[in-house]
């Protein structure tokens, strides 16, 4: 790909990734009023759509305060973290054939890699704040980041051997006879549980869980800081439906439409599912979800991995 | 009342004599006898431990000024001392009256007999200065540290237009910065030491989690609770003394505020503890109409719990639905008494008026659309597989831990002890209702959950007996003190004309004694307990509350557990801090 080519689909990945977040913050607090049995915004634009720009206009005039007892280097630095690490595995992610920014031979390990970033985020803004609710809000996320990073990389080996490679591309191309879904189904589940852990939201918001910890990591950020951890968010939540759409459902592939039309169809469904969950669930305890990974998600994700090995050996 | 002995002899014959200083044959009929000051203990233990059905339950610990009352017992001094007990064998309480006086009035603690007696004796304390020798912890609990003088003492004015004009001087502002301070060691804390660090959290007075002004200090060991404690007193509002210069009837909005969520359900037994007092009959409509009232502010109330409950628990759709649902019982509430969440709706001598047409059609729609919702809820909250693993086994309590601790209402019977005081001490015409009285075995937040909810099914069981069962009659006794007086008669002779003057204007007076009404109220027994001095506005007015006693138990609920299960602990509870600090 040409230099320019590449530049224009790096802006273009950037604003369509930023605008689906934007939308993404007005589908969820809309449904979530659907679900609710409640309006939700509606008074911005037509049907409320305009109601996120309003956000952030809102956000962008708070006064963007820092606390006296902060560590101020680090509680500035937290918030790009999150979003900055979120932002950068869309790198590697293939909305349609070529289209990834950087197609590289080890795109899954990168986006593994990456997307573990954002715990650092996390941990570092719940401990510079120096305030003792974001501190307990930074440790259950690092516990709980450390306790499903090792069963998310174990259940997408199973994706991997299938594919015979670490490239996303290729990993799509791969299905097309049938989407891993089908054979993987036991790896889809796994890697939906510790993908929602990776986003924190409910049933996995433990490192801010409002009713425990004020609201966790963040309790003492306001204004553009805040929104960067907010927007952080529903950037991670498309960044994770793109990549079940991707390892999973079969990418791009699909019949009559363009191939990104496809993309994101079926990252959409699954961010609606997620937004669903939110609805639905209430929290576990932090020392439940911790279990819940070692003892369940940890050893369901091993036997998964070998009984694919094990077909794929006994196939040849 | 059951054929057991009279529990007076009783404690005369084991006891001595002088154990019983005078005997006192109160309106409400509950055995009072007066006891000396050094003499406490011994006469409270044989009746907490020795007596023929044990007083097991430290129901009440108060205190009357009595310096400045007209009608008042021989030989009594500045103060006395109130300890109400009950009994379960005996389904009866008893009241022990303590003199004490001077200027440094003093009784030793009962902490050693009932681990409730410690809120209590602190409010002893804190609002008439009557010192508790012996107590681990006497510091003021409702007021703030650096108040000066005690609020139910005769002497200390009830308005602000009584006091000096208020002026925070510099230092006086920042010696109440430094009051809030956590000194650990002052809450029974660790403090750490040298070389030894204590994580120690501050939780509230504002927090999520806390519904409501009340403050929790946590020590911790990395998300574990070691060891914690609970600051009041942030939602004091002088309820009690308000009630010493409101007219008797003026005083009923007053208690719609005390368990804001509870409704009419506070105004019950207030109301009809001034009926016990005037001796007024309530006709039998009045009597249903109050119990319809009554359950329907029970339902509201118990939806408001299990939505926040859920939430606490961080389920984040159950509280609309529920709130939905309250929404429509509200608009009941409103048809029938123009107020929602503070109706001011029963009066002394019945209610303030009849039914409105169409109210029965409102009912039976509620009756017809509420049970599909709970078969919902059952599946979203209570069948969740999540919710039940936060709940089972978290905040565990023993029967007769929960009796020491004074815990009454749903979290008592979900210790497995089916004690509801509707069924037990029908008042208001509860014993012509059908219904049963939930309970749960495993004392835990899940059990307290279970009972509530099997509870809004019973309310409704209650309502519809009410809808199909309305009496006809009259909404308001003939009774020269029901209050507002009827004006039937007023134009027909100057006499009827000037008492029905002074009934509206001064309202009216109660002859002069002491009455006791308990009610099983939404969050547990509410009793109020109310001393007449022959006058428009009450002497004495007590309101022993259920959530006080509750609260005062959560430090030893959440020992050891985790700051997330304190938070399930706090919901499955069900308190309104209004109810606490009063």
């Amino acid at each position: 790909m040409s230099p320019a080519g590449t530049i224009v689909l790096i802006l273009g990945t950037l604003i369509g990734v930023l605008s689906a977040a934007a939308l993404l913050i007005w589908v969820e607090r809309r449904g979530l009023a659907l679900l609710q049995d409640r309006l939700g915004p509606n008074r911005v634009g037509p049907l409320g759509l305009v109601q996120p720009l309003a956000d952030m206009v809102k956000i962008m005039l708070k006064e963007d305060w820092i606390p006296p007892q902060a560590d101020r280097a680090v509680f500035v630095l937290a918030p790009m973290l999150v979003l900055g690490g979120t932002l950068a595995t869309f790198a590697v992610v293939a909305a349609g054939p070529g289209l990834a920014i950087a197609d590289l031979n080890v795109g899954l390990l990168a986006f593994l890699a990456l997307s573990s970033l954002g715990v650092y985020g996390v941990a570092l803004a719940g401990w510079s704040s120096n305030n003792k609710y974001s501190l307990l809000g930074s440790l259950r996320a690092a516990s709980q980041m450390v306790s499903y990073e090792v069963f998310m990389g174990l259940a997408l080996g199973g994706v991997v051997l299938m594919a015979g490679s670490f490239n996303l591309t290729e990993i799509v191309e791969a299905q097309r006879w049938v989407w891993f879904c089908v054979p993987q189904a036991a790896g889809l589940a796994i890697f939906l549980v510790a993908a929602l852990a990776e986003t924190r939201r409910l049933p996995f918001d433990l490192p801010e869980a409002e009713n425990e910890l004020v609201a966790g990591y963040h309790s003492e950020y306001s204004g553009m800081k805040f929104a960067m951890f907010f927007v952080g968010e529903y950037v991670g939540i498309t960044l994770i439906a793109a990549l079940v759409t991707t390892f999973y459902l079969g990418g791009w592939l699909g019949p009559w439409l363009p191939p990104v039309a496809w993309f994101v169809a079926k990252t959409a469904v699954v961010v609606c599912g997620f937004i669903v969950l939110r609805a639905a669930l209430p929290r576990p305890r932090f020392d439940q979800v911790t279990a819940l990974g070692w003892r369940v998600c940890l050893p369901l994700a091993i036997v998964n991995l070998l009984v694919t090995g094990g077909v794929l050996l006994a196939l040849e | 009342m059951n054929g057991r002995t009279d529990i007076i002899q009783e404690v005369e014959a084991r006891l001595g004599s002088a154990a019983v200083a005078a005997r006192e044959t109160p309106r409400d009929g509950v055995a009072t006898f007066w006891t000396p000051a050094g003499r406490v203990g011994e006469v409270l233990g044989y009746l907490k431990n020795a007596a023929t059905g044990p007083y097991a339950m430290l129901y009440d610990l108060t205190a009357i000024d009595e310096r400045v009352r007209e009608h008042r017992a021989d030989g009594v001094s500045d103060f006395t001392v109130v300890y109400q007990l009950y009994s379960f064998e005996r389904n009866e309480y008893v009241r022990v009256k303590v003199a004490v006086g001077g200027e440094q009035p003093e009784i030793p603690t009962v902490t050693g007999l009932w681990p409730a007696a410690n809120w209590y004796e602190r409010e002893l304390w804190d609002m008439f200065g009557i010192r508790v020798a012996g107590h681990p912890n006497l510091r003021r609990i409702l007021m703030p540290p650096w108040w000066t003088g005690h609020p139910l003492r005769k002497d200390h004015p009830a308005r602000a237009t009584e006091l000096p004009e208020f002026h925070l001087s510099a230092e006086a502002e920042a010696a109440q910065a430094a009051a809030l301070e956590v000194r650990p060691e002052e809450w029974g804390l660790d403090s750490g030491g040298p070389g030894r660090e204590v994580q120690i959290l501050n939780l509230g007075p504002h927090h999520p989690g806390t519904h409501g002004l009340l403050r929790m200090v946590l020590q911790l060991e990395g998300e574990e609770i070691v060891a914690s404690a609970a600051d009041i007193g942030y939602h004091h509002r002088g309820a009690e003394k308000m009630g010493e210069r409101q007219s008797w009837h003026s005083y009923i909005p007053y208690t719609d505020r005390i368990d804001y969520l509870g409704g009419v359900l506070n105004e019950f037994p207030y109301v009809l503890a001034v009926e016990k007092l005037a001796g007024i009959a309530v006709p039998p409509r009045a009597m249903v109409i109050r119990v319809m009232m009554a359950e329907l502010s029970r339902i509201a109330s118990h939806l408001v719990w299990y939505g926040t409950f859920a939430a606490d628990l961080g389920a984040m759709s159950p509280v609309f639905y529920m709130f939905t649902d309250r929404e429509k019982l509200l608009e009941i509430v409103e048809a029938v008494t123009g107020g929602r969440m503070h109706p001011g709706w029963f009066r002394i001598g019945g209610v303030a008026a009849d039914l409105p047409r169409g109210w029965d059609g409102l009912v039976r729609d509620f009756l017809d659309y509420l049970p599909a919702r709970l078969a919902e809820y059952e599946t979203l909250v209570m069948k969740s597989m999540i919710v039940k693993r936060r709940t089972c086994g978290v905040g565990q309590l023993m029967a007769a831990e929960a009796v020491a601790w004074g815990m009454t209402g749903p979290n008592l019977r979900a210790c497995g002890l089916e004690w509801d005081f509707r069924r037990k001490q029908p008042y208001g015409g509860y014993e012509n209702f059908e219904f049963e009285v939930p309970t749960a075995t495993g004392g835990d937040c899940y059990a307290r959950a279970e009972v509530r909810v099997a509870e809004i099914r019973q309310s409704l069981r209650i309502v519809e007996q009410c809808l199909k069962n309305m009496p006809a009659g009259e909404y308001m006794s003939d009774h020269p003190l029901a209050t507002p007086p009827r004006k039937a008669r007023t134009r027909q002779d100057i006499e009827t004309l000037i008492t029905h003057f002074l009934g509206v204007s001064w309202g009216p007076v109660i002859p002069p004694g002491e009455a006791f009404v308990a009610s099983e109220g939404a969050k547990g027994n509410n009793g109020y307990y109310l001393v007449s001095d022959g006058n428009t506005m009450s002497y004495r007015t007590r309101i022993r509350t259920p959530s006080f006693a509750h609260l005062q138990a959560v430090p030893a609920l959440c020992r050891g557990q985790t700051v997330a299960d304190l938070i399930a602990i706090l919901g499955s509870l069900d308190y309104v801090l209004a109810d606490v600090d009063r």
